[in-house]
């Protein structure tokens, strides 16, 4: 299984940040010819027969999202460059290096869509992201792909930039549109259409529209000979921990499995020492055991988002790897940590039970657990998620996503909470030094 | 023109205005607006929340509100120099303890302080994106990754 390079196969070309190095690449040529074609219809049917999924994490169709909008349009779209998951750093890496192919994918976009504006909600932690994504913007202007009437077209767009002011909860679509109109990021109840100041909106993933130029310049049935029948493409996985070549990794669908990728791509642990755990797909995503990873790299084959028999997360593709060194319950505090900061707090359940867990979670790895502890980390666990839809206790996922992946640290390292309770101290000789990996794939 | 905007010297009052065109309901404007005020004085005074609040024609505890939400927002101004270590899982993994040991010996102060002089502050954060080459931290907004001892006391060279 080699590697499949779609959004990564200009990446090492010089320059390509600029839009001489783009043109000549090919690049705006899709958009050129979604603009001689003359309808918007097209570039929406094109990417349904594509059967492109979501890359943010949670693959569901995009033809789907788009769908309710073909008569009217939508005005605004909402391009979410909020990215901030641990494990997950594909979008800063593809803002920074590769900005008018996003330009692109959001200018055809909003061509299908007809929006007539469009607002990049991207996390003021990329700065360096917004200043070339500003500097590309004001390329494509100057070239006439955005602005009055684009070449002639009649087509009408303007891009603009909107920074976070840090906070993770923002990749709920809900809340990116709160936080976009100037209020607190909370997330709001999400039947009804999402609107912005009042007018419909549509708010997709800034990786994810990188595949439009793509798949408009060669087409839907070029795109469907990558990946599986259901999962189309390639996806962009990120692999970081204690492997010797960390990096951006780009894959067919279904090409290989996830210890293929860990072991022949990122080459393995690094020299000395043992694989332990690995969470597949950013924090959200359950950890598993080192006799788990022969699953095939298609979500299909996962539990979710794919209903498959595997039991597993597959997750927004960030690839974590844990040596022998790792206390996992020093992993589920970090995680703790994580979710006790970002919740926003307005669901009691996720505002207090992230700090709850936090704490008990605290004194079991100082060693000062009692045996209860473990019964309460589930118990709390399973009142943030419960088992049955109707009785959800709140209104986003994000407290959720972090009691899966605590029950599922319980499930797979239940021993070693226990031995830290029984022991009363930490069991694990756990390493704070930095380390070096042997290389860095994809360095830019 | 009430005695709060008085204050705000023309050319952020400018800055604030062109950031207001850009949305078509002036509420939109409020983060980039707290943030400029903020890039400009490194703090959101409450006489800012005031001049913001008549700007927008919204309630100052509106904005208090936004400030307390958002951790990026600050009421009053850090060190000259703002380190940001990322403690998530990854850099975690890949030392951000030794990373956050060696600053606080460095700089001689704990989480969260600022040393005397007021030249840096020292600050814990989540995910900074910069997981594949970890461990990660921020300096005055701008991203270094791959961190060793020695490239920290380079970047805290070239900033003296």
């Amino acid at each position: 299984m080699p590697e499949c390079r779609l959004l990564l196969r200009d990446i090492d070309i010089p320059d390509i940040e600029r839009i001489e190095a783009y043109l000549a690449c090919g690049g705006y040529r899709a958009f050129g010819k979604a603009l001689a074609a003359g309808e918007p219809e097209q570039v929406m049917a094109e990417v349904k027969a594509a059967g492109l999924q979501n890359r943010g994490g949670e693959w569901y169709p995009l033809a789907e999202r788009w769908a309710p909008h073909l008569a009217e349009g939508v005005h605004y779209l909402c391009v979410d460059a909020s990215e901030g998951e641990p494990g997950i750093y594909r979008d800063r890496k593809l803002i920074e290096r590769h900005p008018h192919q996003i330009v692109e994918g959001i200018i055809l976009a909003a061509y299908a869509l007809r929006a007539r504006v469009v607002y990049v909600y991207i996390r003021e932690e990329m700065h360096r992201g917004r200043v070339l994504l500003e500097r590309a913007v004001a390329e494509a202007g100057a070239r006439g792909f955005l602005g009055g009437n684009i070449l002639g077209s009649g087509f009408a767009l303007d891009i603009h930039l909107h920074s976070g002011a840090g906070g993770y909860i923002p990749r709920e679509p809900t809340a990116l549109l709160r936080s976009l109109e100037g209020h607190r990021a909370e997330p709001r109840q999400g039947d009804g259409g999402l609107t912005l100041f009042g007018r419909p909106a549509l708010v997709e993933n800034v990786g994810t529209l990188a595949y439009l130029p793509h798949i408009v310049d060669r087409g839907a049935v070029w795109f469907r000979e990558m990946g599986s029948e259901r999962y189309p493409g390639t996806c962009v996985f990120c692999v970081s921990g204690h492997v010797r070549r960390p990096g951006l990794y780009e894959l067919e669908i279904g090409g290989g499995t996830l210890r293929e990728l860990i072991q022949k791509f990122a080459g393995g642990v690094r020299a000395g020492h043992e694989l332990k755990g690995v969470i597949p797909g950013g924090i959200s995503s359950p950890v598993l055991r080192p006799e788990e990873l022969d699953v095939r790299l298609s979500p299909e084959e996962w539990a979710v988002p794919g209903g498959g028999d595997f039991p597993g997360a597959f997750g927004g593709g960030g690839v974590i790897v844990m040596d022998d060194t790792t206390c996992m319950v020093d992993t589920a505090l970090n995680l703790a940590r994580f979710y006790a900061r970002e919740s926003c707090g307005q669901c009691p359940a996720c505002g207090a039970g992230t700090h709850w867990l936090q704490k008990v979670l605290e004194r079991v790895e100082k060693g000062e657990g009692r045996r209860e502890d473990l019964e309460l980390l589930g118990s709390v666990s399973g009142q943030i998620a419960p088992l049955l839809e109707p009785s959800r206790t709140t209104l986003c996922s994000l407290g959720e996503e972090f009691a899966w992946s605590l029950l599922g640290l319980l499930r797979s390292f239940g021993e070693e909470f226990e031995r830290h309770v029984v022991e009363g101290r930490c069991p694990i000789e756990k390493d704070r030094r930095i380390k070096v990996p042997e290389t860095v794939s994809v360095r830019f | 023109m009430n005695s709060s905007s008085a204050e705000m010297p023309a050319a952020l009052r400018e800055g604030c205005e062109r950031l207001l065109v850009r949305y078509s309901h002036p509420e939109g404007a409020l983060l980039p607006i707290l943030q400029l005020i903020q890039r400009e004085w490194g703090e959101v005074a409450e006489e800012s929340i005031l001049y913001v609040a008549d700007l927008l024609g919204v309630a100052p505890a509106r904005i208090s509100g936004v400030m307390s939400f958002y951790p990026g927002l600050r009421r009053q101004s850090v060190g000259a120099h703002l380190i940001s270590v990322c403690r998530s899982l990854p850099c975690c993994l890949m030392g951000s303890g030794e990373v956050i040991d060696y600053l606080r010996e460095k700089l001689g102060i704990g989480v969260g302080e600022t040393t005397e002089d007021g030249r840096f502050t020292l600050v814990e954060v989540e995910c900074l994106g910069g997981c594949g080459a970890a461990p990660a931290m921020m300096v005055d907004g701008e991203l270094h990754e791959s961190l060793t001892c020695a490239r920290i006391d380079q970047l805290l060279e070239r900033l003296s």
